[in-house]
């Protein structure tokens, strides 16, 4: 045993697992929380207590709700296509599992599960792949609503996918690595604000050319995950439930549980590109005069931090607008966010070559 | 380590591809070509080529076969029972062109060439080689970089072209249609 384990690419292995094992089960309980916080946060903005039955404020809710779900019968179309509706949730949740792997929780090498040199095009490739989730789930369930949400849906994401990439080329561009690990590495440490005493962190976002992007970034990944206002695959007027009209029990608790998924890698990955990752503000003054970087688990802090804020501007959003028309949303996504993503490209570009950047 | 990924990507890959071919139902077929193109991208990957590796999926898996598998399930393609003399010409040619492709690789193979790259030290190992290809394709074949996108987009409008003949209005307005027209182009 002691031989086994002092050869390094078992040593390799072994973390890896226990990394992946920690990830996973932290995704599933943080998910079912988070599930927790939309139905408390919703149920207050519209005047009411949101759960408060289970448990001390209700705590207890998504373990109960779990377990709902858990033994409700489950329902197969006659004329289903048996495999693939089967497979179909199964896709929803793997590429947010597999983008979680990249994402830099705090500074390497405690937080970070692996540092590929393609980080973020990992993330690109893996959120391509959900679009399987929806075109398969609605078309093998042989239901008029639900093929119509997944094509809807895969229209949607197709279209707000070329977007979503080419907003992350400025930040890409700035620090010359697509390494997530070597991006939020490029924004330690603090500017100064030309003519002030005052600075801010070297964050992405407080730099100018990367504002718009941010905004771009954002708008796609509310599309990206389906939620409201692009909301239209489940369109619950028109389309009864969209793409998983035909799901139910725990395969309809996996569609859920991946769009949940697909918000938290989704906002880390915003994190990682615009808010500097782990860095922020430590305990200890630096010798600059600013506050320097703190130990380790501050960085877990910070991380979890900015993730949580921009998981309530995620829920804030969708109960307070109203959902896009189809070709509303269409015309959006190709004659204004494409060409805004693409003019940043070039701005951006000009920018940092003009001062002799890269 | 490697050995092992290698055969496991490669067998997967070589099945993968062979249920393709081999499935009735045009859909699972489809499914089947992207499971075949995850794995190249695994061997991409034990390659050292990550930037292409990604490539692959974002490209070929993530992009053009939703839009096959989008023409498939319009189409409600059933499954293949053609029949009849094309038929049995169309396998015929399919069984000449493996059997071509068969003894083009065991030739290969029998010469040394396929067994891996001459030089074990990468391009561009120290940096990744994303900046390797860049550089490299806004340099030295720049010219055939900027033919390829001229010809994506002189598709792109014949595309549109075609689509605004058939619904006869002088601007189409974004639905399904134009989208799946203008993503036709790009493929």
């Amino acid at each position: 045993m002691a031989a086994l384990m002092s050869n390094p690419a078992v040593q390799v292995a072994f973390w890896a697992f226990v990394k992946v094992m920690i990830i996973l089960n932290g995704m599933l309980g943080v998910v079912s929380y988070l599930i927790y916080a939309e139905r408390k946060i919703c149920g207050h903005i519209q005047a009411r207590t949101g759960p408060n039955r289970v448990g001390p404020f209700g705590l207890l809710q998504p373990i109960a709700d779990v377990l709902k779900l858990l033994f409700k019968e489950e329902f197969i179309p006659a004329n289903a296509n048996k495999v693939i509706f089967h497979i179909a949730p199964i896709l929803a949740v793997f590429p947010a599992v597999v983008t979680f792997s990249v994402i830099p929780l705090g500074p390497p090498p405690m937080f970070v599960a692996t540092d590929i040199n393609v980080g973020l095009l990992l993330f690109l490739a893996m959120s391509s792949l959900g679009v399987y989730a929806i075109t398969l789930g609605g078309w093998a369930s042989n239901n008029k609503y639900a093929l119509l949400g997944g094509l809807r849906s895969s229209a949607q994401m197709i279209s707000y996918e070329l977007a979503m990439g080419l907003s992350t080329i400025p930040v890409l561009l700035r620090s010359g690595t697509l390494s997530l690990v070597g991006i939020v590495e490029n924004q330690a440490g603090w500017y100064a604000i030309p003519g002030t005493p005052l600075a801010l962190p070297n964050w992405g976002i407080f730099h100018w050319y990367l504002v718009v992007p941010f905004v771009i970034f954002l708008i796609t990944a509310f599309a990206e995950t389906n939620r409201a206002p692009f909301d239209l695959p489940e369109a619950e007027g028109e389309l009864v439930a969209g793409f998983h009209t035909e799901y139910s029990s725990m395969k309809w608790a996996l569609f859920f549980l991946g769009e949940y998924m697909n918000m938290i890698v989704i906002s880390s990955i915003a994190v990682t590109l615009f808010f500097g990752g782990w860095h922020g503000p430590g305990l200890m003054f630096g010798t600059n005069g600013w506050l320097s970087e703190g130990p380790p688990w501050m960085g877990l802090v910070w991380y979890l931090v900015k993730l949580s804020a921009l998981m309530f501007f995620f829920i804030w959003v969708r109960w307070t607008f109203p959902r896009l028309r189809y070709d509303q949303l269409m015309g959006f996504g190709w004659k204004v966010l494409l060409p805004a993503a693409i003019m940043n490209v070039l701005i951006a570009a000009l920018w940092i070559f003009a001062r002799g950047g890269m | 380590m490697l050995p092992v990924l290698f055969v496991a990507f490669a067998a997967l890959l070589v099945v993968t591809s062979l249920m393709v071919v081999l499935h009735k139902n045009p859909v699972t077929s489809a499914l089947f070509l992207v499971l075949a193109f995850c794995s190249l991208a695994g061997i991409y990957l034990l390659l050292r080529a990550e930037f292409l590796g990604m490539v692959q999926i974002v490209v070929y898996a993530g992009a053009i076969m939703v839009l096959f598998l989008f023409v498939i399930m319009y189409l409600n393609l059933q499954h293949d029972v053609e029949t009849g003399l094309q038929i049995a010409v169309r396998r015929g040619i399919g069984w000449f062109v493996g059997a071509l492709m068969l003894l083009t690789g065991a030739a290969l193979l029998k010469r040394g060439w396929a067994l891996g790259p001459a030089n074990e030290v990468m391009p561009g190992a120290e940096q990744g080689n994303v900046a390797a290809i860049g550089r490299v394709l806004y340099s030295r074949y720049l010219f055939p970089f900027e033919i390829t996108s001229i010809l994506l987009l002189v598709a792109m409008v014949g595309v549109i072209m075609i689509a605004r003949g058939r619904t006869g209005h002088p601007s189409v307005r974004m639905g399904p249609a134009a989208e799946r027209g203008a993503a036709g182009g790009s493929a």
